[in-house]
């Protein structure tokens, strides 16, 4: 079966749940104490999609997004964003915008988008209506889907939905344009004895 | 930002941002801000093409021909990774290199007699080569197995020779080495920029031949690699891993004073407000009075539409042109990388041409080398100061980085990392204290 690695990066603003979205997916754990600021260095899942595996090789902000200091790195090769909001605050809502901003301007063009309401678990303190969001979500052609990565709701869904939309060749990515990975071995291995 | 910090960095270039890596990596508590709105400061690669013509005051925009901006990221120093030196361990070892892919560089050159000669990477090139005759090659092989196979801990290595006494000069002639293979050897193997080397005792030459052959055994054609996207990935991925320990990053920041009392450093204002700080990083251009003027360097970006002629087409290549070819004090270097790096549009090639000034037109120091480009279709002409620091930081506890030199791989500017390392926390820097501190790799590749 063919692997396909797939960049996914996370956007939006500090406290959203983006790193509990990430937990949520590729260890189904919940920590409600996670720690603001340090996020992972890499994270990734592989599930199986039609006849093709997909690598997930998920980038956190890792707090940089604070201070409006992502860096282009983080969004390039993207095959993917996911762009989170917190369904009980409006103005993380509101800055979205900017997000979808940002990533028109240094994102690659043919990147899939995925607005994603979280919190939904907190219905009674909600302050964005699901269809506003839904209605801008459809404005710009992205995914949009809401999900608790606190109660597992629609999480494997979120990262199903951006597997259907990649495109299933993909021409720009062909390896003769890669680069390669270092690694610690020299390519050259000395021949050593056991 | 009004908080207390152990250390704070000032300035995005690749130097700083190494160094909050391993303040981060190692607990410390660490602010780093930038007065630009981009990371890298001066090792930033500079994106779309457009900003590039902004900052060098061409003007209008760039034509047509140069296809799309966006797909420009153009270095403003020119610099290649030795693939078994320091910066390639520093990135193994903190594991930033996951956040890169490379490239080898597919050539190295060097200029004898107005031509452009390969430097052998194969001992069948080496044979074939025109650099020497056949008798200089077998007195230039025995010498060059006698480096490679030098153990410092093991002085019996080197024939008798002590490398700490022995000059170069004196090791040349012991293997009866002409000029021809000296200047080759000293300038294109062991990166010399000028010959004060040859009065040197040998350890250090050996050393730096020894890294170039392993560097070279490890990807084939070249010893150097060049990150995809331009070399202004290296400090955003430093950077990213001192994020990932706790770092915290601002862009945009103007900083207005560096707070000093008792002569000791105690923080930093932006905006107003101050930071508290126990020790401070940052580059020249953040203390302009705490640093000296040690030289100029001139530098000259050149887009092409062609490769280099007489480098077999290559899309990468490094060309040397070692100082007493062209009768002057130190090396001329054009490092060439091409659309193959995502650094330029399709078909586009970046040589960018390198050297220490020593006369008042530098722009007419280089020509030997804009010969070798030409038709170059547009060029960006740079004559940069370079300054080292006059304050150590012992006792204000600010510590400066130098400003990037000529040499054209990042050995220098990791040994000024080291160098800063030592005076900020007393104790020689280990590689192993890069060392990620946790686990912070999940899913399966763990």
């Amino acid at each position: 079966m063919a692997l396909r690695e797939l960049k996914v990066c996370l956007l939006g603003d500090t406290g959203v749940g983006k790193s509990s979205i990430v937990w949520r997916f590729v260890e189904d754990s919940f920590d409600p104490n996670i720690n603001p600021t340090i996020g992972a260095s890499f994270m990734t899942k592989t599930v199986q999609y039609q006849n093709e595996l997909h690598k997930f090789l998920i980038w956190d902000t890792a707090g940089q997004e604070r201070f409006r200091a992502l860096a282009p790195m983080y969004y390039r090769g993207s095959a993917a964003a996911i762009i989170v909001y917190d369904i009980t605050k409006e103005e993380t809502f509101s800055t979205l915008k900017n997000w979808v901003k940002e990533l028109r301007q240094h994102g690659p063009p043919n990147i899939v988008v995925a607005i994603t309401g979280n919190k939904c678990d907190l219905n009674d303190v909600r302050e964005v209506l699901e269809k506003d969001a839904k209605d801008y979500a459809d404005s710009i052609h992205a995914i949009f889907v809401e999900t608790s990565a606190k109660n597992a709701i629609n999480i494997n869904e979120l990262f199903i939905e951006i597997s259907r939309r990649i495109p299933s060749t993909d021409a720009s990515l062909t390896s003769a344009g890669k680069g390669f990975k270092l690694r610690r071995q020299p390519s050259v291995t000395k021949h050593s004895c056991c | 930002m009004n908080e207390e910090y152990d250390v704070i960095v000032l300035g995005t270039g690749l130097t700083e941002c190494i160094l909050s890596g391993i303040m981060s990596v190692n607990g410390k508590k660490v602010l780093h801000m930038d007065r630009n709105t981009y990371y890298g400061g001066e090792s930033a690669s500079i994106t779309p093409l457009e900003d590039l013509y902004k900052r060098f005051k061409i003007p209008g925009t760039p034509p047509e021909s140069m296809g799309r901006g966006r797909d420009w990221n153009v270095d403003l120093i020119p610099k290649f990774l030795m693939a078994n030196g320091q910066l390639v361990n520093m990135l193994q070892l903190t594991e930033v290199t996951r956040y890169m892919d490379f490239k080898m560089i597919e050539g190295s050159f060097v200029y004898k007699g107005g031509k452009i000669f390969k430097v052998p990477s194969t001992e069948a090139e080496a044979l074939a080569s025109g650099l020497m005759g056949l008798f200089e090659k077998r007195r230039f092989r025995k010498f060059l197995l006698s480096c490679t196979t030098f153990d410092e801990k093991d002085p019996k290595t080197l024939e008798g020779v002590d490398p700490k006494k022995t000059t170069m000069r004196d090791m040349y002639k012991k293997f009866d080495l002409g000029q021809d293979v000296i200047d080759f050897t000293g300038h294109a193997l062991a990166l010399y920029r000028t010959d004060d080397y040859l009065d040197q005792p040998c350890l250090e030459t050996i050393n730096r031949i020894k890294l170039y052959s392993e560097s070279l055994a490890r990807y084939g054609k070249s010893p150097y690699l060049y990150p995809l996207y331009g070399l202004g990935e290296l400090p955003q991925g430093f950077a990213r891993l001192s994020a990932i320990y706790g770092g915290t990053y601002m862009l945009n920041k103007p900083i207005e004073e560096i707070v000093f009392e008792n002569g000791r450093v105690i923080g930093v204002k932006s905006e107003g407000e101050v930071a508290r700080c126990k020790q401070l990083i940052c580059d020249p251009s953040y203390v302009p009075n705490q640093v000296t003027k040690v030289g100029q360097v001139i530098r000259v970006i050149c887009i092409l539409s062609h490769p280099i002629k007489n480098t077999n087409d290559v899309n990468s290549c490094q060309i040397i042109i070692p100082q007493n070819q062209v009768n002057r004090k130190s090396d001329i270097y054009v490092c060439m990388i091409s659309s193959a790096h995502n650094v330029a549009a399709q078909g586009k090639y970046i040589a960018i041409v390198s050297t220490t000034v020593e006369t008042s037109d530098p722009e007419r120091e280089i020509k030997p080398a804009l010969e070798l480009l030409e038709p170059v279709e547009q060029k960006f002409v740079s004559i940069s100061d370079m300054y080292a620091p006059t304050d150590l930081g012992t006792e204000s506890q600010v510590f400066i980085s130098r400003t990037y030199d000529a040499t054209t791989h990042f050995e220098t500017t990791c040994d000024d990392i080291k160098d800063i390392y030592k005076r900020m926390m007393g104790s020689e820097f280990d590689f192993e204290e890069m060392k990620r501190k946790k686990c912070d790799i999940f899913g399966e590749d763990q």
